[in-house]
């Protein structure tokens, strides 16, 4: 076996792990099943070029593709989730942090950026799925009011990118006020006058999603991201009915008129810089 | 019929017993009066002892006792003049939360809560106190109509969590809750919540955001269900128990963690059995409390707010 063909005969599916991004060189799309060089699909900010699919991203890759050459910095490094509770289920939390930490890096579940979209700075606080599923504690709930404080503080439009289970549930109650504690922050925004968008990608679910991802003024989804406040497993064992086709994906969301837009990856940039230029220009400044 | 969990079944054996006595009346020889009072000594003393000695698992069952009061049992007897007000003004009324307008001693209130339902009507009729969208933009509307007239809003919370539906989705059940969490940070009016059942999640927290929070002695306040915590962690329901030692959801637990103004004391044979005691016991708390937070001035009510709310949280900086 030539090492061309053993590595054509073993591709890496995409979305064969929850999280995992691809580092093989080919890679099976989870949308067509085509297989696809690994350079190409970075090319097109991980969305499969013929079908669409858009792969989950880390944090860290999400940046390079968002932000302007060398204009970003992560902010907020200094948080770490603690074992309050003492919680153990068939692992302890005080491990699942240890392993995390080895899979997805010491940032938690999210992780806070400053810098320009095509020339607009803007502060930017990105989940991390790969990081216990995106899951909100209080490091993920402080780095949230951090961010949109940022934005206070340089009066700059704040971004939220969301992929997460929901709340954290090691940290039991205090995920929860997490909920709280972000969607009081986003008071400050609105008085402040500050473009606040939410950007929901997949997935997007839990306590998450009833509290600061809805926040936003304007609401954005990547194409096919599942986005909802029970799973969809939940939901059919409480109502055991067939799902709707579609149910709780972006375009679903769309059609019920619960979000703005359904915005490809690739064309992110170009749409936030657009509508944070139209949220602060300002055009009837109230006469003296 | 009363009903009794699994672990109280020693108070209904003593129950029963003391009742047959009590039927026995003068005939017997025995001194009856004495006995009775004898066996009541001792089952209040077992009452207190299940009851103090309740594991986290147990006290969750407790605070879903299906003859713990509901939010309408206590409406009458701590409010007067209750007017309840319905509907969303868009969609529907969600029965499973209730609202309206009450006499609270001297002040008009605003009071919302959810509602489980005690019979089986009722109960599906309530959904069983999980609320949908049209619920929560309810509670909204009589937050904003309590904010425009200067009235403080009472919540009383008692839900597994919010309705896990699909109408529920598709009418955007997040963006209710959200909303909720977003105004009530900032509602110019003091708002006290109280846990008088089971604090379910977000679809609990939605209208528990305020001022003032607090717990009946065997309510529980959680993140998830015990069971749902269960399957998820555990990959199987019948951990609950250790799920809800894991989930700390006891109003002890939420005071050791900073998170509540205080304890309610429930009568000693507990709230389900005991309606009126409990009742009084909330009427007092909620009625110093509201008397203490009137004397507020709004800017500093809501900056006392927002620090509570920013602060929640515990990490470490490094």
């Amino acid at each position: 076996m030539s090492w061309l063909t053993r590595l054509i005969e073993r591709p890496k599916t995409i979305l064969g792990k929850e999280g995992d991004t691809p580092d093989g060189l080919w890679i099976k799309c989870a949308g067509c099943s085509d297989t696809l060089y690994n350079k190409e699909l970075e090319r097109s900010e991980m969305v499969c070029p013929r079908c669409g699919q858009h792969v989950r991203v880390s944090a860290a890759q999400r940046a390079s593709f968002l932000f302007d050459v060398d204009s970003y910095d992560e902010c907020d490094t200094n948080l770490f989730s603690q074992d309050t509770l003492n919680f153990k289920d068939q692992m302890r939390y005080t491990d699942r942090i240890k392993a995390a930490n080895k899979k997805a890096g010491n940032g938690d579940a999210a992780r806070n950026y400053l810098g320009d979209i095509k020339g607009v700075t803007t502060s930017v606080t990105m989940f991390e799925f790969a990081y216990m599923g995106g899951s909100m504690g209080s490091v993920v709930g402080e780095k949230i009011a951090l961010g949109m404080e940022r934005a206070l503080e340089r009066r700059c439009p704040y971004l939220l990118i969301t992929a997460s289970g929901g709340a954290r549930m090691q940290e039991g109650i205090l995920s929860l006020m997490q909920m709280a504690k972000t969607s009081s922050v986003a008071n400050r925004l609105q008085e402040a006058k500050l473009p606040f968008v939410c950007l929901l990608t997949d997935p997007t679910m839990g306590g998450v999603s009833a509290s600061v991802a809805w926040l936003g003024d304007v609401i954005i989804a990547e194409p096919n991201a599942l986005i909802g406040f029970a799973g969809p497993r939940v939901i059919q064992e409480t109502v055991a009915e067939e799902l709707p086709a579609g149910f709780q994906r972006a375009e679903f969301l769309l059609q019920h008129g619960l979000i703005d837009e359904v915005v490809d990856r690739r064309e992110q940039r170009d749409y936030l810089k657009t509508l944070f230029e139209h949220l602060m220009a300002r055009a009837y400044r109230q006469p003296n | 019929m009363a009903t009794y969990l699994e672990f109280e079944r020693p108070i209904a054996e003593m129950t029963s017993k003391i009742e047959e006595l009590s039927l026995m009346g003068d005939d017997a020889d025995i001194n009856i009066a004495e006995e009775v009072e004898r066996l009541n000594k001792k089952k209040d003393e077992l009452v207190h002892r299940i009851y103090n000695n309740a594991t986290r698992s147990e006290v969750a069952q407790l605070s879903r006792h299906p003859d713990r009061p509901n939010l309408l049992d206590y409406v009458p007897l701590i409010f007067d003049d209750f007017q309840e007000l319905h509907g969303d003004r868009a969609f529907a009324d969600d029965a499973a939360i209730v609202g309206g307008i009450a006499r609270f001693r001297e002040h008009s209130v605003m009071v919302v809560g959810h509602q489980k339902g005690k019979t089986t009507k009722e109960k599906i009729h309530r959904n069983f106190g999980m609320a949908k969208p049209e619920g929560y933009r309810k509670a909204l509307r009589l937050f904003r109509l309590a904010e425009r007239f200067d009235m403080p809003v009472l919540t009383f919370i008692d839900t597994s969590g919010a309705w896990p539906g699909i109408d529920a989705e598709e009418r955007g059940q997040s963006e209710a809750i959200a909303r909720n969490l977003m105004d009530l940070a900032v509602l110019k009016v003091p708002v006290i919540s109280t846990v008088i059942g089971e604090g379910g999640s977000g679809g609990a927290l939605a209208i528990g955001v305020g001022d003032r929070l607090f717990m009946q002695k065997l309510s529980t306040y959680a993140v998830i269900s015990p069971e749902g915590c269960a399957a998820i962690l555990w990959r199987d329901r019948k951990y609950a128990p250790q799920a809800a030692e894991a989930l700390k959801p006891t109003a002890v637990d939420m005071q050791e963690l900073g998170l509540i103004d205080g304890i309610i004391d429930e009568p000693k044979d507990g709230a389900h059995r005991d309606l009126e005691g409990a009742a009084n016991f909330l009427a007092e708390v909620l009625y110093n409390s509201l008397t203490e937070l009137l004397q507020i001035p709004v800017a500093t009510l809501l900056k006392e707010r927002e620090n509570r709310l920013r602060n929640l949280g515990e990490f470490t900086r490094k």
